[in-house]
């Protein structure tokens, strides 16, 4: 029901484009630094255990299909939005929740203004917009880490890195990531607001509200991906 | 409001209420701490909804709109000064005096940027517009709120203990500030607070609610003069009596 008012929200006018703008920049452009930064890395460490294994069977060559495809099938999406529920999710419930504890919300109902339309709205919206092109920021800093590390320390073909990159990677496997980073927005929004929008009396209740929101949201996210994976290769592979 | 019930799980909060406010008058509801007093105001604010009853802002009744949009077009006629004032800390003290303007009546910045400066003005607010709500005292958060409330001129204005946190000066300057608007804008009103008898110099009416019935209504002059024991430990701060601490 909160769901849907809000996505109901999101579509009647009046529209306030400066709030979108604002968590725009709140949720997404604030958590580029720490995303590119968990992305270099974790590309960095793929190559190094994609190298490993690979070595064993010969074929250090695929080493950068592993990483580009361990990125943008699964680790891009699923990192990303672990990182942006822990840092944006947590500050979006704890915002909410002292809006609710010191009557802030109760105020915007007796202006006659909808706090579903002017506070839930935008930070759902600028889930679903910041996660895909957060997840993308994630996966092209990893390859980078990846060949880095591939290329740079372990004497990798720069060529042969990317050229079977680009013969591995498929518009399947862009098209399955961006769709498991919008439902993770989705996710992201719906839980950090209904929780902070719902919080409890006092600072037990917003720390409550905030811890449930973050581990709530991370579950979901796993539990999702799981079955997203599994419905998406599927559909994919016919 | 009219024979207005509400009830938490097994507890009774409000029975059978029933309150009338003439037009321009004020009316204090008055009564120990948790007996439902912030309850009342969130059911006239329809933010709440009573189990059984009828409450009406002048013709139009809040408990006959079901749908949000439908009390908004009700709470158009509200004005509402919350007990810690609930102003919004993202914005400056401007920006939340002007916020029902541009935001419920859709005003272009031209013309709410009039009306912010004359009721800064009128409440001497001006040199505070700027600033953030954190970076003043509550006494001036309080004003804040009371211009906010004003703002877009409502029939009805509803004030949620206007002395909590307040020392006997800010106090004092919150009830002067209310008379003082109550003369100006000549609105209707519905105080909320324990602090008696100093909401008496707000209000033409006074009803006390005590285990979620209003067992005294008067003028001010009739609540001092009762002979109801528990209106008279109340007025006089007494712990002995009928009124049992929780």
């Amino acid at each position: 029901m909160f769901l849907y008012r809000t996505l109901i929200a999101l579509i009647r006018p009046p529209y306030r484009p400066y709030l979108y703008l604002q968590q725009l920049l709140q949720i997404g452009v604030n958590s580029t630094l720490v995303i590119a930064l968990i992305g270099l890395f974790t590309g960095a460490v793929l190559a190094v255990q994609g190298e490993y294994t690979l070595s064993k069977f010969g074929a250090t060559a695929y080493t950068g299909p592993a990483v580009a495809l361990s990125l943008i099938r699964e680790l891009g999406p699923v990192l990303t939005a672990l990182m942006v529920i822990g840092r944006a999710g947590s500050a979006v419930t704890a915002e909410l929740g002292i809006m609710r504890i010191t009557e802030q919300i109760d105020a915007l109902r007796s202006m006659a203004v909808d706090p579903i339309k002017y506070l839930m709205a935008p930070r759902l919206a600028a889930g679903l917009i910041a996660m895909p092109l957060l997840c993308g920021m994630f996966n092209v800093v990893g390859i980078f880490g990846g060949y880095l590390v591939g290329v740079g320390l372990l004497g990798l073909s720069p060529g042969t890195f990317m050229s079977q990159i680009m013969s591995a990677t498929g518009v399947v496997d862009v098209w399955s990531g961006f769709i498991k980073a919008l439902v993770f927005g989705l996710i992201f929004g719906w839980v950090s607001c209904y929780k902070g929008y719902t919080c409890g009396f006092g600072a037990q209740g917003v720390n409550k509200a905030t811890t449930q929101s973050v581990v709530t949201a991370s579950v979901a996210v796993l539990i999702v991906d799981y079955f997203l994976t599994s419905v998406l290769t599927r559909v994919f592979m016919e | 409001m009219r024979n207005v019930h509400k009830r938490f799980g097994s507890q009774v909060v409000l029975d059978n209420i029933s309150i009338t406010i003439e037009p321009g008058k004020t009316t204090a509801v008055v009564g120990p701490s948790g007996v439902g007093k912030s309850v009342l105001l969130k059911l006239i604010m329809g933010i709440m909804t009573p189990d059984s009853g009828d409450i009406w802002i002048g013709d139009d009744k809040i408990t006959a709109a079901h749908s949000e949009s439908q009390k908004n077009a009700i709470r158009q006629q509200l004005g509402v000064l919350f007990q810690s004032a609930a102003l919004f800390d993202s914005l400056t003290i401007y920006d939340n005096i002007a916020f029902p303007l541009l935001e419920r009546l859709r005003l272009s910045s031209i013309r709410a940027h009039k009306k912010v400066l004359a009721i800064a003005e009128s409440l001497s607010l001006t040199e505070y517009l700027q600033n953030y709500p954190e970076q003043v005292s509550i006494g001036i958060r309080k004003r804040v709120g009371m211009a906010r409330a004003l703002i877009t001129e409502p029939k009805v204005l509803l004030v949620d203990e206007p002395n909590t946190g307040l020392d006997p000066l800010d106090g004092q300057e919150v009830y002067d500030l209310i008379n003082a608007c109550k003369n100006q804008w000549g609105f209707t009103g519905l105080v909320i607070s324990h602090e008696l008898p100093e909401v008496f110099q707000v209000s033409e009416r006074v009803a006390m609610i005590l285990q979620g019935k209003i067992i005294a209504e008067g003028t001010p002059s009739e609540m001092i003069a009762s002979a109801d024991p528990a209106v008279q430990q109340f007025l006089n701060g007494r712990t002995d009596g009928p009124i049992k601490i929780q």
